[in-house]
């Protein structure tokens, strides 16, 4: 089984600052990590390697320093690592990023299935996943719990929907997102990390995918950021204080007034 | 301040919301998008249409009417009974390609974070994710989108210039929802979709609904919520007699929750439920901005907290200072005194 684990870094936090004059992030001085849901698609990848034989690869785009977090897919007991990294990938919102990453996993060529993190802590969109499996024009399903079944035709997996699940099958190739729910990740290994160490990880152009340019960057993203601000909480409160009762007295005298209660 | 698009659109007309079903039952987001679709459809001086997909909708379509919506488009399909995405899928945008929508509404519920990515990327626009806010700019009539990111830490307003239609999934339990009256002229318009053309490599096997402690908490006009500060499981009792006086349902932050004091399904804010009730009760709840995330849109907000420089303080519009262990029951025996009930509180409602 030949399978591609997306993954996405991203500020260690979310606790972010805005430059007021540009009105953009301020990256500088955060720590880089693995978007934490991702390590449960790597987990995921490993244990059905396992389970079934084959191999796991992973698959990121972003700037030069996401190798670092490639690294960290490696010490994790990965097979192969590819960071897609090009100037002219930059500035992409989630059509053309699903794009330039479906165009790298088709240069992966053979892949039975591909593994995405329910959704990045930063962009938030969760819109990645999907669209990658339509780019390539396989089936996905999203919110994944349990894979309950796998040959080398179909797949079987649980799906977590609002108030319950679906038990869903699917052709493959397809590709899944997973929650956390779906397993326990685990640490890295000594070989891991001393392989990891040695490790050249391959960077592949927009010249070494068969891209087209009007759709990858800025140029490929319909949606553009036209403000961003940090949200103010602006609340008038009524504070009670004194002897418990007085308090709560006065709560509900204020619910009665206001015709709340 | 947002330039015009500099491609003719005069093609896209109205504002369309996704009409997810599941059994017939329409998700209460619906209502929520229609409420919001409406007030959009008015600054356009555009219909206000609602795409519904599935099987035996036809008393659905013709009630949604009554919510104040122009059209809807039904598809009514034996095989489109049970939510499948590419078979969905196939079918917006068949419906998008033929009427030529300008907005698309759908809630950002499982269904619609998927359907809504895979529609997007299939006719290549652009699509917000778990929007909070939309408006019509007054100038270029594009829409403007606002949404949280990072984890609610920022709010960013996101547009979709140059391509159409414009598509966004709404948060739930934010906007408020449509109300049902009478008297709107609106028609239903069937549109046939060839089943047998699809070639589907997805097959739904099972729908299990899980009865998670009956947790409604999107549905809940008073949310009772407790936090670390409840202190143990044995103490959430207060919290759930609290609500059951009340007539609400009981909510948690994520530390109660990691505490194991209380099952996932009650947790508001950023990784757990949105919430806007009524009345929302936070008892020994911070306020940290994941948390606030999720309930900041309630309609009043009552805090119960020992610290008096709390963050939940900031956005309450009431607050008690003081031990919960003091305050909830001392709560309780005034609501039993003043005869304030669950009919109590839902005859405010109406
Ligand atoms: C404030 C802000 C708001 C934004 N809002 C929107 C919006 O509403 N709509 C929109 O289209 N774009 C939006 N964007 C752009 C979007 O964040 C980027 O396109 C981002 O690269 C991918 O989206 P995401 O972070 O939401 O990832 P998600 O779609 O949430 O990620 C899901 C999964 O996809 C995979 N994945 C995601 N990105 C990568 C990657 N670079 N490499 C490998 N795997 C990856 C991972 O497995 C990840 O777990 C926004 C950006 C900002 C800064
Ligand atoms: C990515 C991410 C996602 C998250 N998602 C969520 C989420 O969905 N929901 C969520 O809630 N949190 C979430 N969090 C966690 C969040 O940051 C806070 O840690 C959490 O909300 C704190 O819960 P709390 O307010 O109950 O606990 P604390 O912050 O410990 O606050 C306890 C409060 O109780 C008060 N108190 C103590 N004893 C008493 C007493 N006897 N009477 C009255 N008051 C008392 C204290 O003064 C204090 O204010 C998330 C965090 C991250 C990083």
């Amino acid at each position: 089984m030949k399978i591609v684990v997306c993954i996405k870094q991203v500020p260690d936090t979310t606790d972010v600052k805005i430059n007021k004059e540009t009105n953009t992030l301020i990256r500088e001085g955060v720590k880089s990590i693995i978007n934490p849901f991702d390590m449960y698609a790597i987990e995921e990848g490993l244990r059905l390697r396992e389970k079934y034989g084959g191999t796991v690869t992973v698959i990121s785009m972003g700037p030069p320093q996401v190798t670092e977090s490639l690294k960290e897919a490696v010490s994790l007991g990965v097979d192969d690592v590819i960071l897609l990294s090009d100037r002219v990938f930059a500035g992409a919102d989630t059509l053309a990023t699903s794009y330039t990453l479906a165009k790298g996993i088709e240069k992966i060529g053979g892949v039975d299935l591909i593994l995405c993190g329910k959704q990045a802590i930063d962009g938030d969109t969760a819109q990645v996943g999907p669209g990658i499996a339509e780019h390539l024009d396989i089936p996905h399903v999203t919110y994944v719990k349990e894979i309950t079944d796998v040959t080398d035709k179909i797949i079987r997996v649980k799906r977590m929907i609002e108030g319950g699940y679906e038990e869903i099958e699917m052709d493959l190739p397809a590709l899944l997102t997973v929650v956390k729910e779906i397993n326990e990740p685990r640490l890295p290994s000594i070989r891991g990390i001393l392989r990891s160490r040695e490790m050249e990880v391959p960077i592949w152009t927009a010249q070494d995918l068969d891209v087209d340019e009007d759709k990858i960057g800025l140029n490929g993203s319909p949606t553009q950021v036209v403000s961003i601000t940090t949200p103010k909480f602006e609340a008038k409160t009524q504070i009670f204080t004194g002897k418990v009762e007085e308090q709560v007295q006065n709560l509900f005298n204020a619910l009665r007034e206001q015709r709340i209660l | 301040r947002i330039e015009k698009s500099t491609r003719d659109f005069t093609d896209y007309k109205d504002v369309w919301v996704f009409g997810e079903q599941r059994n017939g039952q329409l998700n209460q987001v619906v209502y929520e998008l229609i409420g919001e679709g409406r007030k959009l459809a008015n600054k356009l001086g555009e219909n206000l249409c609602v795409a519904l997909i599935g099987n035996k909708l036809t008393s659905k379509a013709k009630d949604l009417i009554n919510y104040g919506v122009d059209k809807v488009y039904l598809v009514d399909e034996e095989g489109l009974a049970i939510y499948n995405d590419e078979a969905y899928t196939a079918v917006m945008t068949e419906l998008i390609n033929c009427y030529k929508p300008s907005i698309i509404l759908l809630g950002a519920t499982a269904i619609g974070r998927s359907l809504g990515p895979r529609v997007a990327a299939r006719i290549k626009t652009g699509l917000t994710a778990d929007c909070t806010g939309l408006d019509i700019d007054s100038e270029s009539g594009i829409l403007l989108q606002t949404r949280p990111a990072f984890g609610g830490n920022i709010m960013a307003t996101i547009v979709c210039k140059n391509h159409r239609p414009q598509m966004a999934t709404v948060r739930q339990g934010v906007m408020k929802p449509a109300k049902r009256k009478s008297g709107y002229n609106g028609q239903v318009i069937k549109h046939h979709f060839d089943y047998n053309k699809l070639n589907l490599r997805t097959r739904v096997l099972k729908v299990v609904e899980e009865i998670t402690d009956m947790v409604k908490l999107e549905e809940a006009d008073i949310i009772v919520s407790g936090g670390r500060g409840v202190g143990s499981a044995e103490n959430f009792k207060l919290i759930r007699e609290l609500a059951e006086v009340l007539g609400g349902a009981v909510g948690a932050s994520r530390a109660a929750v990691d505490n194991g004091w209380i099952p996932y399904a009650h947790q508001v804010g950023q990784t757990g439920k949105t919430v806007s009730p009524k009345i929302y009760i936070a008892c020994g709840i911070s306020g940290a901005v994941q948390h606030l995330v999720g309930m900041r849109s309630s309609d009043v907000i009552i805090a119960i907290n020992k610290d008096p420089n709390a963050p939940i303080f900031n956005v309450a519009t009431y607050g008690l200072v003081g031990d919960l262990n003091q305050i909830i029951p001392a709560m309780i025996k005034e609501i039993k005194l003043r005869g304030l009930s669950e009919a109590a509180a839902s005859s405010e409602n109406s």
